[in-house]
């Protein structure tokens, strides 16, 4: 591996205690963030997607207990006071969540909540702050900057909040931006241009970003790398390009097959994948997509395949049966 | 005598089933009036499924609800199997609504929580009047066993037992319990993960086959609708933008807002490198709609015509209707 890494999560478990018992929901998941680079991370709902960004972030619930290690920028997360993680959080460590209105204060105005953000982790004045924020909501595609400032959020258009959600998450200049579902609950032609401006902001500020989705045409242009996840593990992780090209891992191939796409004939039967992903607080003894899955065989359902290289070790699937990659097939 | 286990399909008779003309929805916010339905025609055929699509808040929902009179029209006219719904008042209209169902976009929200699976389904056939409950409980059977749930697994269990894409079923099954000739489907999978979604969609399709329904698939994903529709209408902003066949509208868009909806789908291919979208901005509010053409605030061909003259729908292509004074094609 490359000495550049920038965020290592290592052996991560998250466990939720429900009325039902414990809730597994990231289940010894390993990652790497190289600096300036960009990570997609793909699931359904309930795959752990969300879990683990919160573990990154210390913003896991209460009762959530936390094992393994999260290193950022070269400390251990897991072991900083709160006061240092707060410190850390918003200046080089930020995030966009899937709803502005969330995570937008709803009785202060935009000008106060960017202000306020600069003030707490940079040291500038009140007309230095001003002037900053300024640039920063015309970077990000908001017209008329100057007078939005003083506007609140509910005045706003759910794409101009994500725009304004994403100038607090850049005004630090951080070196990881983790946005979780940004633009799910936008409309399409609003969704593009949010990720449009993500991307461009991500090469300009040479900042790593973990792109959270369910969606695998929003990762397919926009990221370095992709971990798919289902039931709490990473089952397959690759350079976007490999991913897509020579996927291994069954799960992937189901869910890109069973997404409509503009150039199929209408009519045409989806091949979707049959029953549901399993119980999280019952887990399965094997591969937890066996159920599902059409190539399993009786070893998938009484061993857990483990997260393995392929031919490169940039790509890795957790899989007994893997698709077979054509033989010649280009790189 | 033959015997049949699958109920008959409606023969396809030609003409039009729902003919919907120049429709307005207009509703009043504080002094002032949202424009949410503008003038929208369409006729959809017996045994067709018109795919209606469009961003939030460009009333493709509303023209669904106005379709069924759940909201009255401001103006307007919509004829169903001949029969003007929009003059038709009490009884004769509720009885009409036994041809017609909807099925709605949040599938959990719209079963009562409290209410088992085999109430909630049978509720149709109570309130029609259906009085035998052992004709009640037969039809539930089969229309559990029609979308693919087991009905003695499921008949006696809440709503809360049951997963997003089991609730779309059991609303399914609900929406058909009546025979229904017509269905509005206002968004039935958005709120579902992808792999639910196809089974959903497949299972519409089915029983669309199945029952000889009709449909209007009303969605914002395009490439949701193009997956079950025979047409597509595109709405942007209280009007309708483009109508044509599916196919044809896909591969040939004639209105630059159809373009722009295409262009703006994120497509799973690592080679497709995402075209950085040039129209920018966000649809006006249907308080104030632009004058002439509603999409010209946003659209790079607008010039002056279409600030002073809205485009009416007119013919490009066989099928294919554009309101547009400087189309594509």
């Amino acid at each position: 591996m490359t000495g550049n890494i920038l965020l290592s999560v290592d052996d991560v478990v998250v466990d939720l205690p429900t009325p039902r018992g414990n809730l597994r929901a990231v289940d010894h998941v390993n990652l790497t963030v190289e600096a300036g680079r960009t990570l997609g991370v793909v699931g359904e709902s309930g795959c752990g997607k969300t879990m683990l960004s919160r573990a990154v972030l210390q913003l896991l619930p209460k009762k959530a207990k936390l094992s393994g290690r999260v290193m950022f920028d070269g400390q251990d997360l897991l072991k900083l006071s709160p006061e240092k993680l707060r410190r850390l959080r918003g200046r080089s460590l930020a995030v966009v969540f899937q709803d502005p209105m969330t995570s937008l204060n709803p009785v202060l105005t935009i000008g106060t909540q960017l202000i306020e953000t600069l003030q707490e982790h940079l040291e500038l004045d009140d007309a230095a702050a001003t002037r900053r924020s300024v640039e920063l909501l015309a970077a990000v595609g908001i017209p008329a900057p100057e007078q939005r400032l003083a506007q609140y959020p509910h005045q706003l258009s759910g794409g101009m909040r994500q725009r304004v959600a994403i100038a607090i998450a850049l005004s630090c200049e951080p070196k990881l931006l983790i946005a979780d579902e940004p633009t799910t609950a936008l409309d399409v032609t609003i969704q593009a241009q949010i990720l449009d401006l993500l991307a461009r902001e991500q090469q300009r500020r040479h900042m790593a970003m973990i792109l959270i989705t369910h969606d695998l045409g929003v990762v397919a242009g926009r990221t370095d790398e992709v971990a798919v996840m289902y039931a709490g593990r990473v089952v397959e992780r690759a350079p976007t390009p490999a991913l897509f090209k020579k996927m291994r891992m069954p799960y992937t191939e189901a869910l890109l097959a069973a997404l409509p796409r503009l150039d199929t004939a209408p009519h045409t039967p989806l091949p979707a994948i049959m029953g549901r992903p399993p119980d999280p607080t019952r887990p399965l003894k094997g591969c937890s997509f066996a159920p599902r899955c059409r190539y399993a065989v009786a070893r998938c359902q009484t061993d857990k395949p483990a997260l393995e290289a392929a031919e490169t070790s940039a790509h890795q699937f957790a899989c007994f049966h893997p698709i077979e990659t054509h033989a010649g097939a280009e790189a | 005598m033959m015997h049949q286990s699958v109920p008959s399909v409606r023969p396809k008779s030609s003409g039009a089933l729902l003919d919907v003309d120049n429709l307005v929805v207009e509703y009043p916010a504080g002094a002032k009036t949202v424009h949410a339905v503008s003038g929208v025609s369409l006729q959809i055929d017996r045994g067709e499924t018109l795919g209606l699509v469009g961003e939030s808040g460009c009333g493709k929902s509303t023209l669904g609800r106005a379709v069924l009179q759940l909201r009255r029209p401001t103006s307007g006219r919509v004829r169903f199997d001949g029969q003007d719904l929009t003059a038709m008042q009490g009884d004769a209209l509720r009885l009409m609504r036994r041809r017609v169902q909807l099925i709605f976009q949040d599938p959990i929200a719209s079963l009562n929580p409290r209410r088992r699976i085999g109430d909630i389904v049978a509720e149709p056939l109570v309130i029609s009047g259906v009085k035998d409950p052992d004709e009640r409980n037969r039809r539930v059977h089969e229309v559990l066993s029609a979308v693919g749930l087991d009905p003695t697994l499921v008949i006696g269990r809440l709503p809360h037992e049951f997963s997003g894409g089991q609730c779309q079923r059991i609303c399914i099954a609900r929406a058909l319990i009546l025979n229904p000739e017509f269905i509005v489907c206002d968004e039935p999978v958005s709120a579902l993960d992808v792999s639910i979604r196809a089974q959903i969609l497949n299972l519409l399709e089915e029983m669309k086959g199945r029952f000889g329904l009709t449909l209007l698939f009303i969605a914002h994903d395009l490439a949701v609708v193009k997956a079950v529709s025979d047409r597509v209408a595109v709405m942007y902003l209280g009007r309708l933008c483009e109508v044509g066949p599916s196919e044809q509208l896909f591969a040939r868009p004639a209105h630059p807002y159809t373009a722009l909806l295409i262009e703006a789908i994120p497509v799973p291919d690592p080679d497709v490198r995402p075209t950085e979208t040039v129209p920018t901005g966000e649809p006006p509010s249907p308080i104030a709609p632009p004058s002439g053409c509603r999409f010209r605030t946003r659209c790079p061909r607008a010039d002056q015509r279409c600030r002073d003259e809205m485009p009416e729908l007119r013919a490009v292509a066989p099928g294919q209707f554009v309101a547009c004074h400087h189309p594509l094609i």
